[in-house]
């Protein structure tokens, strides 16, 4: 990746519509605010960067370069720019950015430069398309790696709020002819103690617009913040309960068609034909449309256009795909791993040598996870609209700007023919992010097809022609010394994907090595929430459990002392074990197991309670939580992405199982991909540490670790450790 | 012609026999807060009420609800004040994507009629509805808050 030749800048002093103050932040050229200013500037404002406006009624609008998914990032990102800002909170709007190259998001391609993140593997896949190869920084508004908080809120919002603050001082100062270090800001009110002067921003937003200050401003302490750290109410939630908030299924435009889909059921497969006579004879049916591996009808409601293509026996050709099955693709994943000429991850020490060393005792074990879907609650669709040479879309994708530039792509016109309308987004969890399959094939549909069409795909649809979480086999191996301590841990795997540093450990262990076996997988995969960490969390977490109990330890204390040299990962165990009560006595028929994983930034342990249902599955009964994200924007969504994030795990380890026969995925709806729903939904405390290191993730560090935990519990209650993934494919026996 | 009575108004409705309730709500009527999610009756995504009864709009035949009072989601507030389920899913930040949310507070709001204090055990039986985004902590605190106002 070469380096970005911009500089990072602060552009202050530029006038905007209206009169007022614009500044700008980030790796842009200059005519880049110009251009945010005119898309996003309203008359009578005043822009403040890409990232912000003050009107003149005072009012504050954040514009945010990142997807609402229920993360809360809508709300977080301004609460970070109004606390640097002195803002009041009342006075706050947010809007969320329009996919244009003028709000890309640059506190990624911070993060990249320096070196907290490398740009994730599955974005550059999406660099395939000519537009994405510039693109790979300059584009960037994914919503996904946990990035928002990290990298667009420390590196972006907090500085521009710091430095629209020492505008709107020194502009004050000016005006009422006093020294700077005498005008205070708070709640949206510039003041003179000594005269007893005051404005709001608003009154001097114009006349800041004319004086510079430097662009590298301290930052506040914890201790003066007023709005971070508080559970601020989401702008998201109100119109979330009165069924107002319009998801892509939600848009209704005026002669508005709509199609359902039915791609080859069999990965790789083409259509050959498929007789369109049934489907025209049905009421509402306006006309079938051909893609190379899909057909869809369209018509003038969805259940019509669902029932019309129940009605068609469409005719695949099914290719070399048919051939696959669940135990084809795991003989595969172990034929891979057997033949050996792996590719090193990273290695510390001489791995291979600890393992032969003499006075040692070694332990193995194999693991293997499934395919699994997303199954966002919100089925994929996409409502598109060719017309007098122009292409809008609507729907809900995580990188508006990526996703545009793959719909210019796909239309083959110009990224300004092309508008890409946000809606609300009914679960991501990856899908939405660079996975584009189904904006690409709404405007194969929409091409042809008179006026705007919103292209759905049934829940059977979505569930089996998903980019799966890929299935992977680790085999581990290790060579604890004559104290019991890891002397020597080998990892090896299968595929790895994002982020790099997932397989990594953070425990003491002098020597230790991960190699995998690459591009193994044959059926599309693609990131699927926390991405590798949901694998290697389970692979790494149970191990190190069965490494405790190969050695006669405590599995907390075992790991507790191989963290002499990660504080903040111990206190983090600590934590968690403490919460729990670890090692006091539990009823009969309960256990609990322990695990931790950094992910994202974010140190998490979980402490997981089980006991064993009449018909021998596990059930959770409660979870505690420690984390250390370096420090917490909002407590209550916060809270909240550790606990869904933590279920959203749960559901994989007791449930999720997507199989594969004759290239076809068996799963097809809720009743054979089952859920945690709320019977099966522990009692769950969370409780952070607030170390102060750099601010680590939300929405995805609670899902890596629980199904460790949940395993290391089941092998604590019944002593039968179970390997394979989900855990209800293994009934336990109740005694 | 099917007459469909939903949030108190009568509508006239150029359907066939066969489409669920939901696609007459979503697509003919453009009630867009109930949602899609499964279409066999299992995730809960699309629940109504039918003469007060939750009922999964996805799989429940429109010509059934032919003369009996549809409420949807739209439907639950009156007088533009929210209904105590919704104030408490806000006061809760119950919702993350929000998708769910709408059968949520449907079944929640059926719940509370049957059992006004509803203990856990009857929470877990009654809200069978899928949350992919897990906000099942909170969605057990909005309805025993609910339960309280």
């Amino acid at each position: 990746m070469g380096k970005i030749t911009r500089r990072l800048m602060i552009f202050g002093g530029v006038a905007a519509a209206g009169g007022g103050l614009a500044i700008g932040y980030g790796l842009l050229p200059y005519e880049t605010i110009d251009r945010a200013r005119k898309i996003a500037g309203r008359d009578g404002e005043t822009m403040l960067a890409a990232w912000v406006r003050i009107a003149k009624d005072n009012t504050i609008t954040v514009i945010v370069p990142h997807s609402e998914m229920g993360q809360g990032v809508h709300t977080s990102l301004p609460m970070m720019l109004a606390e640097e800002l002195d803002a009041d909170w009342n006075l706050v709007r947010m809007e969320q950015a329009p996919a244009d190259m003028a709000f890309a998001n640059m506190g990624l391609a911070r993060g990249y430069l320096r070196g907290d993140t490398s740009i994730p593997s599955w974005l550059s896949g999406a660099a395939d398309f000519g537009f994405r190869k510039i693109a790979e920084f300059m584009n960037l508004q994914i919503t996904g790696g946990s990035t928002a908080i990290r990298f667009t809120g420390v590196d972006g919002m907090r500085r521009v709020g710091a430095v629209a603050r020492a505008m709107l001082v020194k502009a004050a100062a000016a005006k009422w002819g006093v020294a700077e270090s005498e005008v205070d800001a708070a709640s949206s009110q510039l003041s003179h103690k000594a005269s007893g002067r005051t404005m709001s921003f608003g009154d001097i937003a114009s006349d800041a617009a004319l004086v510079s200050v430097a662009a590298d401003l301290p930052l506040k302490k914890k201790a003066d913040y007023k709005i971070v750290g508080t559970p601020i109410r989401r702008f998201d939630i109100p119109a979330k309960v009165n069924g107002s908030a319009k998801y892509g299924l939600d848009v209704r435009l005026p002669d508005l068609s709509f199609a359902v889909i039915a791609s080859s059921p069999v990965f790789g497969g083409k259509l050959k034909s498929v007789d369109e006579k049934p489907a025209l004879a049905m009421r509402g049916v306006k006309k079938v449309v051909r893609l190379d591996d899909a057909f869809a009808v369209v018509a003038d409601n969805t259940w019509r256009a669902k029932e019309a293509v129940a009605a068609l026996a469409p005719v695949w050709d099914d290719g070399p795909g048919a051939a696959m099955s669940s135990e084809s693709i795991y003989a595969q994943l172990n034929q891979a791993l057997d033949k050996g000429g792996l590719t090193d991850d990273h290695a510390f020490g001489d791995v291979d040598a600890a393992l032969k060393s003499a006075g040692g005792k070694i332990v193995e074990a194999s693991y293997r996870v499934p395919y699994l879907a997303h199954a966002t609650m919100e089925v994929m669709n996409c409502t598109a609209h060719f017309e007098n040479g122009k292409l809008s879309v609507w729907g809900g994708f995580q990188d508006g700007l990526g996703s545009k530039a793959v719909a210019a792509q796909a239309a083959s016109l110009p990224m300004d023919a092309v508008t890409l309308n946000h809606t609300a987004m009914g679960g991501g969890f990856g899908r939405r992010g660079y996975t584009l399959d189904y904006l690409v094939k709404a405007i194969g549909i929409a091409r042809q097809v008179e006026g705007p069409v919103q292209v759905v795909w049934t829940r059977e649809e979505d569930m089996t022609q998903d980019y799966y979480r890929h299935a992977s086999i680790a085999r581990m191996k290790a060579c604890l010394d004559e104290k019991g301590n890891v002397k020597a841990w080998l990892h090896t795997f299968t595929d790895k994907y994002d982020p790099p540093e997932a397989v990594f450990i953070n425990y003491d262990v002098p020597n230790r090595a991960a190699r995998y076996a690459a591009k193994v997988n044959p059926i599309p995969w693609g990131p699927w929430r926390s991405v590798d960490h949901t694998q290697q969390g389970f692979f790494i977490e149970t191990f190190m459990d069965e490494l405790a109990h190969a050695s006669g330890k405590d599995p907390y204390e075992f790991r507790r002392a191989h963290l002499t040299n990660a504080p903040r990962h111990k206190a983090v165990l600590e934590l968690a074990a403490s919460m729990a009560g670890w090692g006091q006595a539990l009823p009969a028929g309960q256990a609990r197991g322990i695990s931790m994983r950094e992910a994202f930034g974010t140190i998490v342990a979980h402490v997981a309670q089980i006991s064993i249902t009449p018909d021998g599955f596990p059930k959770v009964l409660r979870v505690w939580t420690a984390v250390d994200p370096g420090e917490v924007i909002n407590p209550a969504t916060f809270t909240a992405q550790i606990q869904g994030g933590a279920i959203y795990g749960l559901t994989a380890a007791l449930y999720g199982n997507i199989t594969i026969e004759k290239g076809r995925v068996v799963q097809k709806n809720f009743p054979d991909y089952d859920m945690v729903r709320m019977a099966d939904a522990p009692v769950h405390e969370v409780r952070f540490i607030e170390s102060g290191a750099r601010t680590g993730g939300a929405g995805e560090p609670g899902t890596a670790p629980i199904a460790a935990a949940v395993g290391n519990a089941i092998f604590a209650l019944t002593g039968k450790r179970i390997r394979d993934l989900p855990f209800r494919a293994t009934p336990l026996n109740v005694t | 012609m099917i007459t469909m009575k939903i949030n108190g108004q009568t509508h006239e409705v150029d359907v066939e026999e066969g489409i669920p309730l939901l696609w007459v709500v979503r697509d003919v009527l453009n009630f867009t807060g109930t949602k899609y999610g499964c279409g066999v009756g299992a995730c809960g995504a699309c629940t109504v009420h039918v003469d007060g009864e939750p009922v999964r709009s996805c799989s429940f035949p429109a010509v059934l609800a032919q003369g009996k009072e549809i409420v949807t989601i739209e439907g639950l507030q009156e007088n533009g004040v929210l209904h105590k389920v919704q104030q408490a899913w806000i006061d809760a930040q119950a919702p993350q994507c929000g998708y769910c949310q709408s059968g949520q507070i449907m079944a929640a709001v059926a719940l509370l009629k049957v059992k006004p204090q509803p203990t856990d055990e009857e929470i877990d039986a009654a809200m069978t509805n899928i949350c992919r985004c897990g906000a099942y902590t909170q969605i057990r605190a909005a309805i025993h808050a609910a339960a309280k106002a």
